[in-house]
Order: structure tokens, then sequence, then C-alpha cells
């Protein structure tokens, strides 16, 4: 196993800023950074970014930034706020992105865990936010802004415009001509290279430490198993807190040294994207899945030609579209369809999503439909999952072309060793492996093992190629009473990819079987209700229809024919389940505010009907108590039948 | 839009940081002095005597039917009353027409919304710079020689206008598409675009709800603060006029009722009567 980048690829050159100042010489034209101002594509080219680099990171040094200062850094994407990381690093301190979004309450923890003493921010915005809290974080002492509309009355002498830090830097250059040079070369790998806050869904965030080496690995690992280089073009508009955003937009781009390019305004990223045309290209499942459902919408208005040979091309898209894309073999019929159909459908489809450059596509951060996902790799979208955390640099798995298992996060990246933990969680070890948390050793300890193992929390399993299959968080598994490992958010996700379910709870835990509660999707369903004539009153009404009751136990039905392939969660099919009488809603508790399911919450509430699942019962009344949205009281109650759903034998592979 | 503040934030001068100068006031600009203006028998308008001062807020205010479209009609040049005076930067103004209170620099927005629906955002924005365009007719058409240096010019105030007001997603959106509160702003943006000295507002919050009033607002006070133009306002919602405007004159049945700033109309007691109606 590496314990380091691999410098000698990239010249010995180890940190950023000499990466940085390595691609303005060679590459001194080519360019480095677009934006979006006043409708037209503004391009900074690498000698360009140089230049306002070493009269950034001057005009800082100016300011009395030291070595090992943290500057913090708040904004959306944009080209000087990427040149101020790099600023930062010349000097030997470290960036701190914040998410742009949060209220200035929230950053007042960073800035004062983090003794911020230097901001920058996008624009009068954030300027106020930083005043308001400016009293409390004691440290702080100057900040410097992007944008200067709106701050024409600012006058306080700690506000600086980034244009005149830059003129100051530049002064600050002349007179100590050798100064910036020897501050990189003082710089060295194993230095932090940046500080990215964990979200800190439990107790507050902690400032994650990642060396340069260990950035640079992960961006080299990227690159080589994807084949990016100098020619390519990334549209940059995930907020730079995000450890992705610092891993493609930043690591990678300054290892390969393409393009990075940052959208007019966050309303504008569909429309920026169509005129950059990346070639590489980042967004969560959502975001494909809208662009889909935008295309279908707008096949259905098409001439009935147009939609004829869509539809025809689609079927044979789906076909051998995904096998065509792996290198499989595939027969020459087959071929000359699919040849065909680039030409009149996929390429000018991928032309009006954005894709018609696209090398490879990424999407992580909750789990992608199989369909979807087949989709776009079926018109000859390379999309890919992967797999990572901000304490790993977002890099642990990848999915190498022509290995993609769309139910699997991919193999483990090159350097990087996995190993599954006997309660099935997923253990990390590699150079992308965070330094240490900022000033919490005993969390540090916590995460990374006496071997030097991470522990990501995460629990999953190696299937039989070596591809790993993230299955739930850790401490939501459990075990049936056999012994054999639940997932409830596996099996949940799996159906929740139906459109006609909208959400699911499953219960197995210490018991014999699993079994579930089901909530449908009250759109998906009234739709295939109404097409069939079926007549209907409301939700609770629709969910206790016969008709439904069966179409929902198809679908539980395939995820348990789905299920038995997998010897981990073969045990797992859902025996029992039943539709809920009501939305399970964040207003009665049942839900967190961003939709996740209280598990224990519902567990208790809906005692009875868990009792009668397990029971054998056929059928259960239950009232409820909801609340409604303006604050009213009432009650719902139903008789709920209760459904078995054939399961199918486990074929235990001999060992 | 991103403007975390409160409301109360946005309008309260109280909450302004304390570096923040508050803007200059000059002199009067245009003075209105007696002006009536009749339709047939009906007088819209009655002995009507005002004045607006350079860079300031001025509102108009009045229950429905009180004249203030009429004034602000007047003073565009689309009517002409039939007695009193228009003094513009000291000059007394003759029969005037709407496209010479353009060439003013005196621009303006509608009531109910006039922008071409069929066209984009851009394109009507653009037309805002009519007035500013020396090519001739066939030059545009041709799009040759000075038509095209010209149109790049016009298009970069345009793309400012853009940044300004933010609606940047929206360039090529055909305006009839667009949200209301969206359209009002792209009305607001094709005034602007005549970089106007003066600027007209016509009711440009109506109809609009919590969000994106207080947007509008932010909007106004930038216009009048970064660029010191001079803007008369017709408003209904009372909170917002109190907030933002220097000045106010208060209208009711074509009479003028008060006049003055936001406090000392808010007690006098003719507004209050003609707004709340007798024996309050």
């Amino acid at each position: 196993m590496p314990k380091l980048a691999n410098f000698a690829a990239v010249d010995g050159l180890h940190t950023f800023p000499r990466l940085l100042f390595h691609h303005a010489q060679i590459r001194p034209q080519a360019p480095a950074m677009r934006e979006k101002y006043l409708g037209i594509w503004q391009t900074w080219t690498w000698l360009d970014v140089a230049e306002r680099v070493r009269a950034l990171a001057c005009g800082l040094a100016a300011l009395g930034f030291k070595r090992g200062d943290n500057l913090a850094i708040i904004g959306d994407n944009r080209p000087h706020l990427y040149m101020m990381m790099s600023a930062a690093q010349c000097l030997g301190g470290v960036p701190v992105p914040l998410y742009q979004d949060a209220v200035a309450g929230e950053m007042l923890f960073v800035l004062q865990d983090a003794g911020i003493r230097f901001v920058v921010v996008e624009d009068q915005e954030q300027v106020d936010k930083m005043l308001e809290i400016r009293d409390q974080a004691s440290a702080l002492e100057h900040i410097v802004y992007d944008d200067p509309r709106g701050m024409r009355h600012y006058n306080q002498a700690f506000l600086h415009d980034i244009h005149e830090l830059m003129e100051m830097g530049r002064v600050h250059d002349r007179n100590h001509a050798d100064f910036l040079n020897a501050e990189v070369e003082r710089g060295h790998f194993d230095d932090i290279s940046v500080m990215l806050y964990t979200s800190g869904t439990t107790g507050k965030p902690k400032g994650v430490c990642q060396t340069h080496a260990a950035f640079i690995a992960a961006a080299q690992g990227g690159v080589a198993v994807d084949h990016l280089d100098a020619s390519g073009d990334i549209l940059s508009y995930l907020p730079m807190a995000w450890v992705g955003d610092h891993l493609f937009s930043y690591a990678q781009a300054l290892v390969a040294g393409f393009t990075i390019n940052c959208p007019e305004s966050g309303e504008t990223v569909m429309t920026d994207l169509r005129e950059i045309g990346p070639t590489c290209y980042f967004a969560p499942p959502r975001v494909f899945e809208s662009l889909l459902t935008s295309v279908m919408i707008r096949m259905e208005d098409a001439g009935q030609l147009k939609q004829k040979m869509f539809h025809h091309f689609m079927a044979v898209a789906k076909r051998c579209g995904a096998d065509i894309l792996d290198g499989k073999p595939v027969g020459f019929d087959e071929r000359l369809q699919y040849w065909l159909g680039n030409i009149l459908v996929y390429a000018p489809l991928r032309n009006v999503l954005g894709m018609s450059r696209i090398k490879v596509a990424y999407t992580a951060g909750a789990a992608i439909g199989p369909d979807l996902f087949k989709f776009y790799r079926s018109i000859g979208i390379n999309l890919k999952q992967f797999y990572g955390q901000t304490e790993t640099c977002a890099y642990v798995c990848i999915q190498p072309d022509g290995a993609i298992k769309f139910d699997s996060v991919g193999q483990p990246a090159p350097g990087v060793d996995i190993r599954i933990a006997a309660n099935g969680e997923v253990l990390v070890k590699g150079p992308m492996l965070l330094k240490e948390y900022y000033k919490r050793p005993e969390a540090t300890a916590e995460a990374i093992n006496a071997d030097g193992w991470f522990m990501t929390g995460d629990a999953g399993f190696l299937d039989a190629d070596g591809h790993l299959k993230i299955i739930d968080r850790a401490k939501d598994v459990g075990k049936l009473s056999n012994g054999a490992m639940f997932a409830p958010n596996y099996i949940e996700n799996k159906l929740k990819f139906f459109q006609y379910i909208k959400e699911v709870v499953c219960f197995g835990h210490d018991r014999d079987m699993v079994c579930a509660f089901v909530n449908i999707d009250v759109g998906a369903v009234g739709n295939w209700a109404e097409r069939r004539g079926i007549a209907y009153s409301g939700y609770a009404d629709l969910a206790g229809k016969p008709e439904v009751l069966e179409l929902i136990r198809e679908c539980v039905e395939q995820i348990n024919a789905d299920l038995v392939h997998d010897t981990m969660v073969a045990d797992s099919q859902i025996h029992r389940f039943l539709v809920l009488h009501k939305e399970l809603d964040p207003d009665d508790d049942e839900l967190t505010r961003t939709r996740k399911v209280r598990r224990n919450f519902v567990a208790e509430k809906y005692k009875v009907l868990i009792d009668a699942l397990y029971s054998g019962k056929s059928s259960q009344f239950i009232e409820t108590e909801v609340k409604f949205e303006d604050g009213r009281r009432g009650k719902v109650s139903a008789d709920l039948k209760i459904l078995d759903a054939k399961t199918f034998p486990i074929v235990r592979k001999a060992a | 839009m991103n403007h975390p503040e409160p409301i109360s934030a946005l309008y309260g001068q109280s909450s302004e940081p304390s570096t923040m100068s508050r803007k200059k006031i000059g002199e009067v600009i245009l003075d209105l002095q007696n002006i009536s203006l009749r339709f047939g028998g009906v007088k819209a308008l009655t002995d009507i005597s005002f004045n607006v001062r350079a860079h300031e807020i001025r509102a108009i205010i009045g229950p429905n039917g009180a004249g203030k479209s009429s004034m602000l009609n007047v003073i565009n040049g689309v009517y002409h009353p039939q007695d009193g005076k228009i003094f513009w930067h000291g000059e007394e103004r003759k029969r005037m027409e709407p496209h010479m209170a353009a060439q003013q620099n005196i621009a303006r927005t509608f009531q109910n919304i006039a922008l071409f629906k069929g066209m984009s955002v851009l394109d009507n924005i653009m037309t805002g710079r009519i007035t500013k365009m020396k090519a001739n007719f066939l030059e545009h058409a041709l799009w040759f020689g000075r038509a095209r240096r010209e149109e790049l010019e016009h298009r970069q105030k345009v793309e400012e206008v853009i940044d300004f007001l933010e609606i940047q997603h929206i360039r090529k959106t055909p305006v009839g598409r667009l949200p209301y509160g969206l359209q009002k702003r792209v009305e607001l943006g094709r005034a602007l675009a005549a970089e106007p000295s003066m600027l007209l507002l016509d009711e440009p919050m109506a109809g609009m709800n919590v969000e994106e009033k207080q947007d509008m607002c932010r909007f106004i006070l930038d216009v009048n603060d970064q660029f010191g133009t001079t803007i008369v306002l017709i408003e209904h919602d009372m909170g917002v006029v109190m907030d933002i405007s220097d000045r106010v004159v208060v209208l009711d049945y074509g009479k003028k009722i008060g006049d003055g700033e936001p406090e000392e109309v808010k007690n006098n007691e003719d507004v209050i009567r003609a707004y709340l109606g007798a024996g309050h």
C-alpha cells in the first residue's frame, strides 16, 4: 500500500501551490478558470491565476497572515475564492470553507473553533453576517470581500476589497521579491492543506484536517481511474465547503490541470451546464431524476413520428446501450441499431442535457434508482457512483469503466484498503485519511482505531467481485432472531425506488421475520387508479383499495425476488406488510424535518399494528390522532388489511 | 433571493449599520404648481401643488380614484393639465409628450404590466435603451456598422441591469411565462435600462407576496442609493410607503390633503379621515 501520493508522477510537486505555479509554467495560456459575468464567459489563464494568487498571498501577508493561520472562505463558487484557497496555502495557512447559506450563528461556531483571524467572503450579504457576529468572534481581525456591490457605505478599516488586497500584495511583492517563493518552498506535503467541517448531525461540527499529500493522492487516484486530463472542463457549482467540490474543483483540477467553470448564479446552473458542456460532472441523484423527468414530459408533447422514433431507440438502448458502454460483446445487428439510434436520438438528447462532451458523470449522497442509473448509461453517458467521506477526501470506492454495478459503489480505489469489521462496519485505510480532527484528539482516537483503520460508521459488505455494497448506517443495523443481519434502510430504499411507494418502515430486529409499513405515493398511485377507472376519495380510501394493495404486493414480491440473490440480506425478505391509512408526517413527529423516518417513534406509536403483523392477524383496527396544518387536531381510523407476500427459498452456496 | 434579514431590518433605518451615511437630498428638480386636470366634467385633479427634490423617494398615496395615476401621467406627459404650471429643473415645461419625458431621462413602470409578453426578458429590457440608440432603421435591419457596435454597448448596459436585479436565470425566458412578481421586476429593469434620473413607479408592489415586496423594496432602495435616482412612487401598502419614502403627498378626490415626511402625514387628521372614514 502506498503510504503517500505518487509525487514522482507530478514531478515531485507535493503541495497545491507548487502544482499551481507548475501549471502556470507549462501551460501559461491554457484556461484555468472561467466565470460567467454580465452574460459572457470570462476566462483566467493559468498565468493569470498564478499572478493573482501571488498578489493575494502577498496581500494577506501584508495584513499579517502567518503560517498556521486559518482563513475562512464563505461564498458561492467564485474564481477569487478558489484563488484565495491557494493564496492561504502559499503562506502555509489553512483555508476553511464554510457553507454559504448558513446563518450567522452557525458560522460563529466554526469561526470560534478554528480561531479565525481572516475571513474572505463573496458579497455584502456575507459581510453583514460577519459584522453581526464580530463581537463574539473575538479573534476576527480582517474581512475581505469579492463583490463590491452595496459596499459603498461600509468604511470600517478592517473591511478590504479583494482588488485592494491584490494591489497591496503587488506592492509587498515588489518590496520583498523573494518572500513568496521562499514561503512556497517551505510548504511540505504533510502540512494541513484544508480544513473541512463535517455537518455534525451528532453533536457539534468537527474540523477535518487534510494534508496536501492526502488530497493529492485522492485526486491522482480519481484522475487515473477516469482518465481525466488538462483538456477537461468541470462545472463547479456545489458548495465549496463540501468535500466533493474540494476534490473535483480544486484538488483534481490542480493535479490534472483542467478548467473549472463557475456558474453565473445558483439558478442558472442548468443553462450554464449546456453552454459549457463539461467533460466531468457531478450531481446528486435527484438532479439526474428531474432532468430525466423534464425530458420525458417534453417527449409527450413531441409529434407522433418523433415519439415513435424515441421509444423505438430507447428500447434498443435499454437492451444493449449499457453493454456497449462497458465494452461487453454485443451482436452486430444491435450495434448497428445503436449506431443509428445514436445519430437520431441519443446524441441530440445528450446535447439537450448539456452532456455531449461528458467523459464521466458522478453521483453520490443518496441511493440512485437502478432504472435511472441505467437510463443515463444506456444513452452513452458514463454515469458512476462513488463512495467516501469528508474524512477520506471523498475517495474510498470508485466504479472502474467496464465494471459498473448499479447497486454497488464500486471497487476500492487505487491505494485504498477496505476491511469489513465483525459488526459489518466498513473500515478504510489509505493515503487519503484525515490527519486529525482539529483540536479534538479524543474524536480522532474514536474515529481511527489502534491499527490505523478509519471507522466509517457505514455497514456494508464486499460481494464476490470485490465490489462494496453499502447497506445502512452501522448503528441502524440489527439482527434477526436467527442471527442474520437486518439492514432496514437497505430494504426500504429498494422499495422506495418504485414510483408507487413513498415511504417504508421495516421491522425485524430480534424478530423471526421482516415486516413492513408502506406509504403509497398518492400522486403516482392516484394516476394509476384513474387510468384504471378506480374511484377514490382521498389518501386513506385509496390506500385501502384491494387493487392498490395488490399493486404494492407485486412491488414487495419483486424486491423479495431481488433480495434472495444476496446471501447477506436474503433473510430480510418481507413476509408481511400493510399499507398505512395516513401519510407519515413531520407535523405528527413521525418524520424529521428532513423527512427521515423516526423509527423508534413510529414503532411506539403503531405498536398495535406491529403486534398484528407478527401475530398473524389478517386485519387490525387503528385510530390515530393527527395534527392538521392549521394546528387543529383530529382522529383518523381505519381497518387495515394485512397482506402476506410471497418469499423465495434461499439457496445457500456451498462454501 | 438571498435576503436573510427580517423585513424590519430591511425597512427600518435604525437597524442599518451605523457607518452607513444617509444619502443627500438635493434641490427641487420638479415643481408642480396648481395643477388641475379635467376629463369633460370630471375633475381628476384640482389645484394640486407639490415638488420633488433630487435623489429623494417621493410617495403619492391616496384611496382608490384619488387621482394618483393621473398625477403620474401628468408628470410623464401623457395627460395635459388644463391649469397649472410644471417646472422641470427650474424651467417651465410647455405641452409635453411621453417620448419627450423619456428624452428628459424620466422612466416609468405601469400599474398593469406593459411588457412585450412574447419577447425574452433580455429583449424587453433592451427596449429600454431605445432612446439611446443612434443608428438608423436600415442599419439596425442589416445589423451593420454603427448598429452592431451600438448593440454591444447597449447589451453591456442591459447585462448590468440584469445583474443588478438578479434575474440572470430568466434572461432568455419569454416574459409571458414568468410569475407576476418577476414580471414586475423585469418592468423595473426596462425602466432602469434607460438610465433615468427620475423613475416613476406606479404601484410597483401591487399583488405581490411579502417576500416579493421585500425584494422590490430592496431594489428600489438600492437604485436610489447607488445611482442617486429620484423616485416617485404610488403605493397602497402603507407599511412600505412609510418605511422607504422620504416625503409623502396624500391625495383624496383629486385634492391634496397632506404633504410631508411620513411621520407628519401619519398623524394628519385629514389623512386619517380619508383612509378610515369619518367618525374615527
